[in-house]
Order: C-alpha cells, then structure tokens, then sequence
C-alpha cells in the first residue's frame, strides 16, 4: 500500500516533465546571449514583425537567447557581478562612454557590420565614442513628461515643476534608476545634467527629497501598466515609449518641459568577454539593415539614426513631431556623458538615501521603547503574579 | 554497522554551499568596495538605515501576530473535526503554499489598486475611492496572506497532538471550558505557537516583493534595500553587511521566541 | 467561543482563495486588465499552448525541481541514516547546521551564494558561471534540510533490530539497508521528497539571485515580467497549474483515506477473528 504514493509521485515526475517538453529545438551550434531594454525589440506582437525571428530564419546555425534589463544601471550591475557571458548590450550614450572607459567593450569589426553605412553623419564621431569603434546607433529619443489629459489640469503641465506639483500627490510616477531622475531635479535647478559637484548633487537630491512624498513608486517599465490603467496620472519617461502607451489610453498626452531635457542615443555593443564576437557582429548588422529596421521601429516607436530606413517607415511616423522634434525644440536637449567615478559613486549614495531615508527614526524609536516597556511590564506582572500564587498555593498545601 | 560515513557528502554539501557563502558574506561586509581593504564603513553605515530596520521589524512582528490570532482559532477548529474532514482542511491550507507567491500578491493589487475591483466596486455606489494600496497596512496585509499558511500548519499539528483525555480530564476536574483552553491547549501547543512565529517572521522580514509591490516608497523595507544592492547600484559590500546584521537581528528574535516557549517545560523547538 | 473561530475558519479560507479565484477568472476575459472583465474567452489558453518561450520556462522549472528532488532525496536520505547513528554531540553540530538554510531568510541565501558563484567565477576565469549548476546546487542546498526534518523522525521510529534481523537472515548491509530501513522510512521520504518539489517549483527569491541568463525559471521570469503589463496567459497557465494541483492533492487524499479504510476493516476483521493485530 505505501508503493502507491511512492508510484504516484514517479508519474507526476515523468508526467510533468513530458506535459511540458515543447516541441525538440535542435540545439543550434552557435547561441549569443542578447540583453536589451524591456519593450525594446518588435517581437512579433499585433503583426508587427518578429526581429528575432527573422534572425534566427535569415541565420539558421545561430540562436539567439534574448533578455531584458529595466535600466542602463541594471545592465552594468550584472555585467559587473559576473557570471553571465554577454554578446550583445545596448547602453545608453553615457553608460558606453563609462564603459569604454573602464575598457569593459570590445572594438567592433566593422567588415561583419556592412550595413554601418546607412548610418546618418549626425550619429557618427558622437561625443561617447568618439572614433565610432565600439557602438552602433540604435535608436535616440529624450525624455519628457506623459500625463493623463482627464486629470491634469492643462494649465499645470509644462515644466519638470508638474511632477513637484501637490495636487497630484500620490498619482506621480519618477524614473527608477539615478542618472534620469537627478538629471530632472538638475533641470529644475538650472544645472548641468553632466555636473559632477558635490554640492549640486547635494542639491539636486534634496529637490528630490522634497518630492519623494507625492511619488506613488519609483518605476521603469512598469509606468506603461500605471499610466495606461490610470492608477497614476503623471509620470516622467522615455519619447519612444508613449506611442505604445497611447495606443492603450487614448488620454494620454506627451509634454515637453520648457527647462530642457535629455536627449540620449542608445547603441549596440559589445561586451567584454563575449563569447561569439563574429555572430554577435551579424545580429547588430542584421538590427541595422533598413527594411528590417524600419519595420522594427514602427513597433518601437523611437526615430532612427539610419535615414535609409525612412524609406521603409510610414510617412505619417516620420512627421510626428513626438518621434522627431524640430529642430528649436531639440536645441534644448543635452546629452549624458559618464560622471567622474567619485561623481557616479556619491549620486548612487544620494540615490539611495532619496528612497531610503526618511525622518520617521524618531517614531519608531519612540513605538519600539514603548513596545519593550510594556512587554517587560507584562512579563513582570505574570512573574510576580505566578510568584504570589505559588507562594499561596504554599500556605494551603505545604509540602 | 558504522553509517556515519553516509552522512560526508551531506556535510561537505553543507559546508561548501552554506557556511562558504556565509563567510563570504561576512567577508564583504567588513570590507571596502573599491580598495577591498578591511573597514568598518559598511556596518557603521547602516546606522544610517536604522529607520527602516525597525519598520521591518514592525511591519513583520505585527503581520506575525495578526497571523498568530487568526491561525489560532483556524488551526483549533481543524483539529477539532472529523479525522477525513481534517486532512481535507489541511490541503486545503497547504494548496496555497504551491502556487507563484508572486502571482497571488499581484491579483491583491489588482484587488486594492485606486483602479482595482474594490475601489471600483466603491465608486460604483457613488462613494469615494479608498487609499487601499501602498500604506503600511497593505503590506502587512500581504504578508500575513502569504505567511498565514506557515503559521497554521505548524499550529494544527501540535494541536492535534494533544491528547484529547488531558482536556476531559481537566474539565472533569472542575475547569471551565476557558480553562481548559488556557491550562491545557494553550501551553501544550506552545512549541506549534513558537514554529509558527519563527516560520512567519523571517519570511516576512525579509521580504522584498510584497513591499514592493503594495507597498510605497514610504514603506520600504530592508530586503528591498538588500536586492537594489545587488541587482541595481552595485554595491556588493553595503549589501552584505545589511544581509548580515538581518542575519543577527532574526537569530536574536527566534532565541528570544525559544526562549519564551521554553519557560512553559516544552521540547526545543524546530521550524517545522 | 466554538462558533466563532468556526466563522473565522470559514473567513480564513475566503480570504486564501479569494486571490486565486481573481486570478482563475481573469484567465478568461479577453482583455489584459485583471481588475475589468471583458468577454469570456478560452483564447487564452490556446495562446499559452503556442508560446515556446513560455512553455520551455515551465520546462525549465520542471526539470529544476525534480533534478534537485532526486538529488536532495538520495543525499537527504543517506545522511539521515548517518545522523541517527552519530553521537550526540556530532548530532547536535550537524542538525545545526541543517537548521541554518532554514531559519536564513531566503535573501540572505540568495544573496550568500551569488556572492559565492561570483567568487568562484572569478577564481576559474568564467564570466559564465551562473546558470543550471548553480541554480541546482542552490536547490539542492535549501531542499536538503526539509529531506532530512522529514527522514530523521522516522528513523527514530524505526525498530534498530530490523535490520540485525535482516542480516541475520543473510543480507548483506547494503541489501538490509534497501530492504528494510529504506521501506521502513519511506513515507517520511516521500513527505520530504514532496515537500522539495514544490519548494523548488515555487522557489523565487533564491533563484533570483543565483540564475543565469540561459536557464530562467518561470517564477523569476514572471518577476521580470511584472515590470510590464503581466501578459493574461500567465494567470491561464496559473490557472492550470491550481486544477493540476488541486487534482493531484484530491488523488493523494482518496488512496490515503482508502488504503486507511481498508486496514482499518482488516483490523476489524482480525477482531472478529479473534486473532491480534
């Protein structure tokens, strides 16, 4: 009788591992590790196209093992903490400039990559990699403010001050990740988004104390769940991305701050330590051919650096004024580059005492010496109380 | 008939992939980020997050109490029934513990979102939307809906180990029914109450998601600040250290919680 | 007193299913907002059954748990049988350090052993250590203490003269052990046996930690996966694991009562016969 759990457990092992085999993929020979931004390839939703498996058809012996990674700082974390081989990233401007700099790239081989000659004059010799030997453009876009027309007053909306604004307490969304949401206090202070004075940090992380009331959460991607269901109202993000959001919730407008903005370039590159450099060197090619490009961008929504995939794209994308500004409103946006390593390393302390400290200490002291007296109160009751009754006990039946 | 031998793999299993990692954590505690010279910094530093230790240790200790007072009766009332209806209950509180933790949090807040069915079901009447989410209250909330089980578990099983003759004895003897329960049940299960805490405390005090996810940015907790060492500004040693006084601060409390329960003469207790 | 935590009983329950129930029906509206149902569909679960990505995750997850099962089981076992046979103060300094994965919080786990890999990795020149081997080794290492509570009381059960018996009868140890001891204890290794699979099926936080980039399991995934909308197919595939599940424990719950009823009945009979049980 005790075989039949014994069986019964042999079948759910053998059961759950069959039910759940999807059809044998041969193992290719060849797999490059990709790692992306979320939301940040057309993947084959609502008929768009499917890049990746576009590459994988158009390269049958290379697989492609795609992840993502919310901010330019998660994506330097793990290739920091080690154990994973990386083939492709796309860092951001600043995050490349660092990068190079901490020679964590390896120089491309631009014979694998022919299509880099579609690329604009306007995105070549850029201040990040100033030779062009270890990126690739991507995309570019900047950063501006998405708010719900249904609650914000239109008479609010304009400057960065709308995210400080008190009437919308509770219903502001702010980057999760340093390096944005101090280049909007900077903004606000009238400082550059490249200041490595400590003082200015100083500032500029105050300001975002001041505002850490009214934040309903600190997020990345997950502003598309928030603004779209209207859970929050305003929130701060990337160009590229209210397109999609749109789409969800029609309510939902694209302001751009009169006090500037940044405007950041991202870039296929490739890391130190990749393991298949070759193939990795064809799937940026590949991210790079027009047609495919185009049709990649019409997902994403972020303008492109390559002109010869306008040809490609919808003409109606090309005149909006969201995806390609003119000229006078991109006058206003500065680039990112890297900060000193004493800079990057006080905005992640101030980073981090913005989320974390709070005057409360004072509370809960108080809370948690009250909480001690009346435990030791209560336990001194009992002890007295149980010493009294034995002691009673006694004169009734001494032993 | 010597088997000791069997238990080598296990030891050496043990002391590669437990105590390694722990001395190796306690080695970046106590040293620099950069220079990876010895210092104290790390753990001096964490005065600085003195705040949101306590409010852990808050947030927790109340979710452990509140599952303890609604454990109890539920864990009594099973014990109390029918031997086939009782194994039923059981798995009924076990069923739970299987599926995603991380999925049940999430249909909570689509449950008390400002958008979410509660809210929307309030302003369906023409009331006015409640702040359900993000507030303390929701994450104690959502700790004792995942913890909740590992309280019951351990406190039905020590129930209903309590041979029933003791309670009618008592009674026979003259105790009332409350008595009977604060005599007898109540101390003989002392060693399930003492699992039971210690099985939802740590979790709970420990936890990143729940916080995360129901919680605000006023209600940040230490395993949120633990995971963002590691997975978003990479300061490895900051976040050992932190690891390391959790570490010290749960052993204190379970030694504290074995040692109430042992005063009342039971067995020592395990957390299962 | 008796009435009301039978009304708190029933409460409890409404309130640990009430979450999974949103969830079951959300996995059959057509829109992608748990909190709005729209229309009542079973696309959904079409979808889930065309998604290789999704389903090569649950894949994953599988293999994960029933691999650091098995090998939490055997070590498991076999070092239970040691411990009992250890002298006490052995004992104490080894279920010590059994009870040290269990009363860690799982970050702290976590957090310990990616610190270790990345240690490791740093040793043998790898920039690819994280993956299958650590997320198994992380595994194995949080399954083996629930192996070992679960075995260690059923050794204590068992009647050492057993297995003298057997080998007097002409075993050798070794077929004693499979014989005997191994039968004896096999329901409090089959608890453990369970007990891991599901720890590890469900397991997040350590895996968080210690997963590499080529083998995710669903329930990180599913972490990453909150950061954007939350894709409905998830809650169909929830839903189908809670039926698998449910299912599974009602099977479980029929052959116990039944192989209970019927000893029960042979120990009537046995009365009736006159004769000892």
């Amino acid at each position: 009788m005790k075989k039949i759990p014994l069986l019964f457990l042999a079948l759910l092992l053998l059961g759950s591992v069959f039910m759940f085999f999807p059809k044998q993929t041969f193992a290719a020979p060849v797999t490059i590790n990709v790692y992306n931004w979320g939301q940040y390839i057309s993947d084959g939703t609502d008929g768009y196209i499917d890049v990746i498996a576009e590459f994988e058809k158009a390269y049958p012996d290379i697989r492609v093992n795609y992840m993502v990674y919310d901010s330019n700082e998660t994506m330097y974390t793990k290739l920091q903490s080690g154990g994973n081989a990386f083939d492709v990233i796309v860092p951001s401007d600043y995050m490349i400039d660092k990068l190079i700099a901490e020679d964590a790239l390896e120089p491309l081989d631009f014979s694998n990559i022919p299509n880099y000659r579609y690329l604009d004059d306007a995105y070549k010799n850029l201040a990040y990699d100033p030779e062009n030997k270890y990126s690739v453009p991507y995309t570019w876009g900047y950063v501006g403010i998405i708010y719900n027309t249904k609650y914000v007053n239109e008479d609010d909306v304009g400057s960065w001050d709308l995210l400080w604004n008190r009437n919308y307490a509770g219903k502001i969304l702010m980057f999760d990740n340093p390096r944005d949401s101090f280049a909007i206090a900077e903004l606000l202070l009238g400082y550059s988004l490249n200041t490595d004075d400590p003082e200015e940090l100083t500032a500029a992380a105050e300001k975002l104390k001041e505002q850490k009331n009214l934040v309903q959460s600190y997020v990345m991607d997950q502003i598309f769940d928030k603004l779209e269901r209207e859970e929050a109202w305003i929130g701060a993000y990337y160009s590229g991305d209210y397109p999609l959001m749109l789409e969800e919730n029609e309510n939902l407008a694209f302001n751009v701050p009169e006090e500037g903005f940044n405007l950041f370039v991202d870039a296929l590159c490739i890391p130190k330590g990749c393991q298949h450099k070759k193939e990795a060197e064809l799937f940026i090619n590949f991210l790079c051919e027009p047609e495919i490009c185009a049709e990649n961008l019409e997902y994403l929504d972020y303008a492109t650096p390559f002109s010869a995939a306008k040809e490609f794209t919808d003409p109606e994308m090309l005149e909006d004024e969201i995806l390609y500004p003119p000229a006078e409103v991109l006058a206003k946006g500065e680039a990112f580059h890297a900060l000193s390593t004493e800079g990057t390393q006080l905005m992640n302390t101030l980073w981090l005492s913005v989320k974390t400290q709070e005057n409360v200490l004072g509370k809960y002291l108080i809370l948690t010496g009250c909480a001690l007296v009346v435990c030791i109160g209560l336990y001194l009751f009992f002890h007295i109380r149980k010493k009294r009754l034995r002691r009673k006990r006694g004169t009734y039946y001494p032993s | 008939m010597k088997r000791r031998w069997l238990t080598a793999p296990y030891i050496i299993w043990m002391l590669l992939f437990t105590i390694v990692p722990l001395c190796i954590v306690i080695y970046f505690a106590f040293t620099d980020s950069v220079t990876g010279a010895f210092t104290f910094a790390n753990i001096v530093s964490i005065l600085d997050y003195a705040s949101i230790f306590l409010r852990s240790i808050w947030l927790s200790v109340a979710a452990t109490l509140l599952c303890l007072i609604i454990g109890y009766p539920v864990a009594y009332t099973i014990a109390q029934c029918k031997p086939r209806t009782q194994r039923i209950l059981q798995m009924l509180i076990m069923l739970p513990m299987c599926l995603s933790f991380l999925l049940r949090t999430l249909a909570w807040v689509a449950l008390l979102e400002d958008t979410g069915i509660l809210n929307s079901l309030i302003t369906s009447i023409g009331l006015k939307p409640l702040p359900l989410i993000r507030n303390s209250g929701a994450v104690i909330l959502g700790m004792v809906y995942n913890y909740l089980p590992y309280m019951i578990l351990p406190l039905y099983s020590s129930i209903s180990k309590i041979n029933p003759k003791l309670v009618e004895a008592a009674e026979d003897l003259g105790c009332s029914r409350r008595q009977s329960f604060t005599k007898v049940i109540l101390p003989l299960s002392t060693p399930g109450i003492a699992s039971g805490i210690t099985m939802v405390f740590v979790p709970a005090v420990s936890t990143f998601y729940i916080s995360q996810k129901l919680g605000s940015p006023g209600t940040i907790m230490v395993g949120d600040v633990i995971e963002s060492q590691f997975k978003g500004a990479y300061n490895p040693n900051l976040g050992a250290a932190m690891s390391l006084i959790l570490l010290i601060l749960i052993f204190i409390c379970i030694g504290l919680s074995n040692r109430v329960t042992k005063q009342h003469g039971s067995e020592e207790v395990t957390p299962l | 007193m008796r009435k009301a935590s039978k009304v708190i009983t029933v409460l409890v329950f409404i309130f640990l299913y009430f979450p999974i129930i949103i969830l079951a029906v959300a996995s059959f509206s057509s829109g992608t907002d748990i909190a709005v149902f729209k229309e009542f569909t079973f696309s959904r679960y079409a979808e889930l059954f065309k998604d290789a990505a999704l389903l090569r995750l649950v894949r994953n997850s599988a293999i994960i748990a029933i691999v650091s099962t098995i090998v939490a089981t055997g070590l498991g076992t076999a070092a239970a049988v040691g411990i009992h046979r250890m002298g006490k103060k052995m004992r104490g300094l080894v279920m010590g350090m059994t009870n040290i994965p269990i009363t860690n919080p799982d970050i702290v786990t976590g957090v310990s052993l990616a610190l270790m890999f990345a240690f490791v990795g740093t040793i043998l020149r790898s920039n690819a250590i994280l993956g299958f081997w650590t997320l198994l080794i992380a595994h194995v290492t949080f399954n083996l203490p629930y192996v070992i509570l679960n075995v260690m009381p059923r050794i204590a059960q068992m009647d050492p003269n057993l297995t003298d018996a057997a080998m007097d009868l002409g075993c050798t140890p070794a077929k004693a052990f499979f014989k005997v001891t191994l039968h004896e204890i096999m329901p409090g290794v089959i608890a453990g046996a369970l007990m891991s699979f599901t720890m590890s099926l469900d397991d997040f936080v350590i895996s968080y930690f210690v997963t590499g980039f080529e083998f995710v399991t669903l329930p990180v995934e599913i972490y990453n996966y909150t950061k954007k909308p939350i894709h409905p197919k998830v809650y169909a595939l929830f839903t189908l694991l809670f039926l698998v599940i449910l299912i599974l424990m009602i099977v479980m719950n029929i052959l116990q009562s039944r192989s209970e009823s019927r000893r029960e009945k042979m120990h009537i009979r046995a009365k009736a016969a006159g004769g000892e049980v």
